[in-house]
C-alpha cells in the first residue's frame, strides 16, 4: 500500500517537473491559438467585437477575456467553428453587439466626394483609391464592407450597398421542414 | 459481350418511360418569343454581341465563348432582339439571368453552315468549332463538351458513350438514339479521334432494347470499332461513375475524374450535339426534351432553345389539375419557379405535376439509423451520418466522410422510411462549405491589406520621427529661408 502511493506520488512529482520544464523550455513567441483564432475571424477590422480589429479581439478569446459570440460579419456560422476550435459549448451571438446585416460594399457618391482623404485614412485594407483634391473610389474587391470610412466623411457621400443574390452566389438553404419530434 | 460489373447500391423506381415513347420526336412550334440566357453552360460567358433591335439569323452568336472554359451562344432563329435584359432563370432559386429576348420573324433563317473536314483538320481546330459551336454536356452538368474532349494532359484509352438515362419519365436521349443513331455514331467517331481513346463503348440501359438495336445496326456500320453494351436497369447506372464501373470495373477516386482512371465519357445528346456541330457546321440552338408526367399527349419533342416551358408544354396537352413544372426526372430535378422559363441546354425534361402525380412527402420523423440509405447509396457513403453532420452544421466532418462524393441522386431520400429529405441537407452543407472557402479567401486578402497598412503606418511613423529628430537643435541646420533654399540648391 505504502509503496504504492509513493511510486504513484513520485510520477506525479517526474511528471511535473517535466512539465513545468516543457512549459519554460518550449515556450513559442505569440499564442499559436491566437492565430487558429484569427484564421477564423472575417478579417472585416470593423471593432464591432468591442475591440480595436480582429487580432485584438482574437487575443482576448485566447486569454478568455472575451466571449467567442461578439463578432456579426462572421455570424452564426463562425461561432460555430470557434466553438468547434476551442472545444466549447455553441452559443447565439450575443445581446450586446449589433445584429449582423447582409454584407455590403461601400460606394462613394463621385459627384459630391470633395477629395478630402478622410475615408482613405479610415479604411483599414487601403481600399479606397484617390489623392487629395480628387475623388475617391472604393475597389469592391477589396471592401470589407466594414463601414468605418462612413462616419469621418464630411460630406455623407458613402453609401453601403448590400450584396445582391444572383445565379453565382446563390446557395441552397437550411432545409425548411423542421424535424417532428416522434 | 464484355464481362461487366457492378456498383453498390442503386434502387427500382418505377419507370414511367413506355408514354413518352409512343409517338416519334415532334417539332415544337415556333413560340411567340424566345428568351435565350447567355450563360447556359459551366464556365465564363462572353459579353453580349448583339444590340437591341438588332436582326439575327438562326445560329448567328449571341455571346463569343470568353475563354478556353467556356462555350458560345447562339440566337435559336432569325428575328429580331426585342430585348437584352434580366428574365427568371430555369433554376432552383428562380433568380434572374441575363437574357437575349428574340421576336422570330417566322423565316427561321440560317446563317451559312461552315462544315468541317474533321478528318483532315488539326483537332484544335475541331476543339475550336465545339466551344464556338455552343456544344456542352447535355446529360445536365453543362460542361464545356470541347474542355472535356481535350484531355488535359492525361492519357484516355477508353471513350464511353453515356446512353444509360436511368430517371424515370425521361426518354429524350432513348428516342434520339432510336431516330438518329447513324448521326450518333458520325459524333462518336469525332470525339474518339479527338481523345484517342483505343476502345469505344456505347453503355445503354436495357430496358431500351430498341435503342441498343438502332445504336448496333449503326455502329456496325461505322469505320472505327464502336461495341454497343446494354448495361443492367439500375438507378442510376446511367451516373458517370457507375457507367464507367460498370462498363470497366474501374472506380474514378474520390473527389477525382474519369480522366484518372483513363476514361472519358459523353452523353449521347452531347456526342449528337457534336456531329451537327462539326459535321455539318450548325450550332446549337435546339435540343430534344421530354414533356411528360400530367399531360395528355406524352411525347419527345425538338425543342429551339429559349422556347418558354409553358408553350412547349401546351404542345402536350397539360391536364386541368396541373400545379407545376419539374425540370428535369422527379428524383434529381426541380420544381420550375414558373412556366415563362425558358428551355436552356440542360433541359432534358420537363414533368408537369399534380398533387395525385407527386402527393407531397409526408412530414419527416427522425432517423431511426436502420441502414437502409446506405445500402441504396451508389457512392458507397454513409448518408445517415452525412444526414447528422450536415444537420448540426458539422461541415468539417461532413467533408470528412467524403460529402463531395454525393452525386445527388436521391436514393436515400428515396428509401428513407422516415422521409427526412437528405439530399436537401447535402446541397445546403456543400453550399456552405463552398461559401466558407470563399469566405476565408476574401479574409486572408484582408488581413494581407490590413496587415501592409499597418506596417507601413508603422514606417511612416518612424520615418516622421527621424525627420523630427534630424530638425532638433544640434543636428544640422534645414535651410528654412528661401535665401538659405537657393543657396542649397547652388551647392548642388
Ligand atoms: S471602403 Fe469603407 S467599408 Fe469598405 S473596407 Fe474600406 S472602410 Fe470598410
Ligand atoms: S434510411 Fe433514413 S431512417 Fe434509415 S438510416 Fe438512413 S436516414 Fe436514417
Ligand atoms: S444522394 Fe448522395 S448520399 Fe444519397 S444515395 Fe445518392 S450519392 Fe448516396
Amino acid at each position: 500500500m505504502l509503496t504504492g502511493i509513493i511510486i504513484v506520488a513520485g510520477i506525479a512529482a517526474v511528471l511535473g517537473a517535466l512539465l513545468g520544464y516543457a512549459a519554460i523550455r518550449f515556450r513559442v513567441e505569440g499564442n499559436p491559438v491566437v492565430a487558429e483564432i484569427d484564421k477564423i475571424l472575417p478579417q472585416t477590422q470593423c471593432g464591432q467585437c468591442g475591440f480595436a480589429g480582429c487580432h485584438p479581439y482574437a487575443e482576448a478569446i485566447a486569454e478568455g477575456q472575451a466571449d467567442i459570440n461578439r463578432c456579426p460579419p462572421g455570424g452564426e456560422r463562425n461561432i460555430r467553428r470557434l466553438a468547434d476550435l476551442l472545444g466549447v459549448e455553441f452559443k447565439p451571438l450575443s445581446d450586446d453587439v449589433a445584429e449582423p446585416k447582409p454584407r455590403s460594399l461601400a460606394v462613394i457618391d463621385e459627384s459630391l466626394c470633395i477629395g478630402c482623404t478622410l475615408c482613405i485614412q479610415a479604411c483599414p485594407v487601403d481600399a479606397i483609391l484617390g489623392a487629395s483634391k480628387q475623388m475617391h473610389t472604393v475597389i469592391a474587391s477589396e471592401c470589407t464592407g466594414c463601414e468605418l470610412c462612413l462616419p469621418p466623411c464630411p460630406v455623407d457621400c458613402i453609401r453601403m450597398v448590400p450584396i445582391k443574390e444572383d445565379l453565382g452566389n446563390w446557395r441552397w438553404k437550411y432545409p425548411a421542414n423542421p424535424l417532428r419530434a416522434a | 459481350m464484355r464481362k461487366l460489373h457492378s456498383f453498390s447500391g442503386g434502387i427500382h423506381p418505377p419507370e414511367h418511360k413506355e408514354q413518352s415513347t409512343r409517338e416519334p420526336i415532334a417539332q415544337a412550334s415556333l413560340a411567340s418569343r424566345l428568351i435565350v440566357p447567355l450563360q447556359q453552360h459551366m464556365g465564363a460567358v462572353g459579353d453580349p454581341l448583339v444590340r437591341k433591335g438588332q436582326r439575327v439569323l438562326k445560329g448567328q452568336p449571341l455571346a463569343a465563348a470568353a475563354g478556353a472554359f467556356s462555350a458560345a451562344t447562339h440566337a435559336p432563329t432569325s428575328g429580331m432582339v426585342s430585348a437584352l435584359e434580366l428574365h427568371p432563370a430555369p433554376h432552383p432559386s428562380g433568380l434572374l439571368a441575363l437574357c437575349a429576348v428574340i421576336e422570330p420573324d417566322g423565316e427561321d433563317r440560317w446563317t451559312e453552315h461552315s462544315p468541317l473536314d474533321w478528318r483532315n483538320a488539326d483537332p484544335q481546330a475541331t476543339l475550336a468549332r465545339l466551344r464556338d459551336g455552343g456544344v456542352v454536356g447535355l446529360g445536365g452538368a453543362v460542361f464545356p463538351t470541347a474542355v472535356k474532349a481535350r484531355g488535359n494532359g492525361r492519357p484516355v484509352d477508353t471513350l464511353i458513350i453515356n446512353g444509360g438515362e436511368c430517371e424515370p419519365y425521361i426518354t429524350c436521349d432513348d428516342m434520339l438514339m432510336r431516330e438518329r443513331a447513324p448521326e450518333i455514331s458520325r459524333g462518336i467517331e469525332i470525339l474518339q479521334r479527338l481523345t484517342g481513346a483505343r476502345e469505344v463503348v456505347v453503355g445503354i440501359e436495357d430496358n431500351k432494347p430498341e435503342a441498343v438495336a438502332a445504336m448496333e445496326a449503326a455502329c456496325g456500320a461505322s469505320a472505327i470499332p464502336i461495341q454497343v453494351e446494354p448495361v443492367p436497369t439500375l438507378y442510376p447506372a446511367g451516373g458517370e461513375k457507375q457507367l464507367i464501373k460498370v462498363i470497366t470495373g474501374r472506380e474514378v477516386p474520390s473527389r477525382g475524374l474519369p480522366a484518372e482512371v483513363g476514361v472519358v465519357c459523353f452523353n449521347v445528346a452531347t456526342v449528337y450535339a457534336v456531329y451537327r456541330a462539326v459535321e455539318l457546321g450548325e450550332p446549337m440552338v435546339s435540343r430534344v426534351v421530354t414533356v411528360t408526367g400530367n399531360v395528355h399527349a406524352p411525347r419527345n419533342f425538338e425543342c429551339l432553345l429559349g422556347t418558354p416551358v409553358g408553350e412547349l408544354a401546351a404542345l402536350a396537352g397539360p391536364c386541368v389539375d396541373t400545379d407545376g413544372f419539374i425540370m428535369g426526372g422527379p428524383l434529381m430535378g426541380f420544381p420550375l419557379p414558373s412556366d415563362a422559363v425558358p428551355v436552356v441546354k440542360a433541359t432534358n425534361c420537363v414533368i408537369a405535376s399534380s398533387e395525385a402525380l407527386f402527393p407531397k412527402p409526408p412530414p419527416p420523423m427522425p432517423c431511426i439509423r436502420c441502414g437502409r440509405c446506405a445500402e441504396a447509396c451508389p457512392a458507397g457513403l454513409q448518408p445517415m451520418d452525412l444526414y447528422w453532420f450536415a444537420k448540426a452544421h458539422n461541415l468539417a466532418k461532413a467533408e470528412e466522410f467524403s460529402l463531395f462524393d454525393c452525386i445527388e441522386c436521391g436514393c436515400c431520400d428515396y428509401v428513407c422510411p422516415s422521409h427526412i429529405p437528405l439530399v436537401q441537407y447535402y446541397k445546403f452543407a456543400k453550399g456552405e462549405i463552398r461559401t466558407l472557402a470563399q469566405e476565408k479567401e476574401t479574409a486572408d486578402r484582408a488581413r494581407r491589406r490590413h496587415e501592409f497598412r499597418q506596417y507601413r503606418q508603422d514606417r511612416e511613423k518612424q520615418e516622421r520621427a527621424a525627420r523630427l529628430a534630424s530638425r532638433a537643435p544640434g543636428a544640422k541646420k534645414a535651410p528654412a529661408t528661401p535665401e538659405a533654399l537657393a543657396e542649397s540648391q547652388e551647392a548642388e
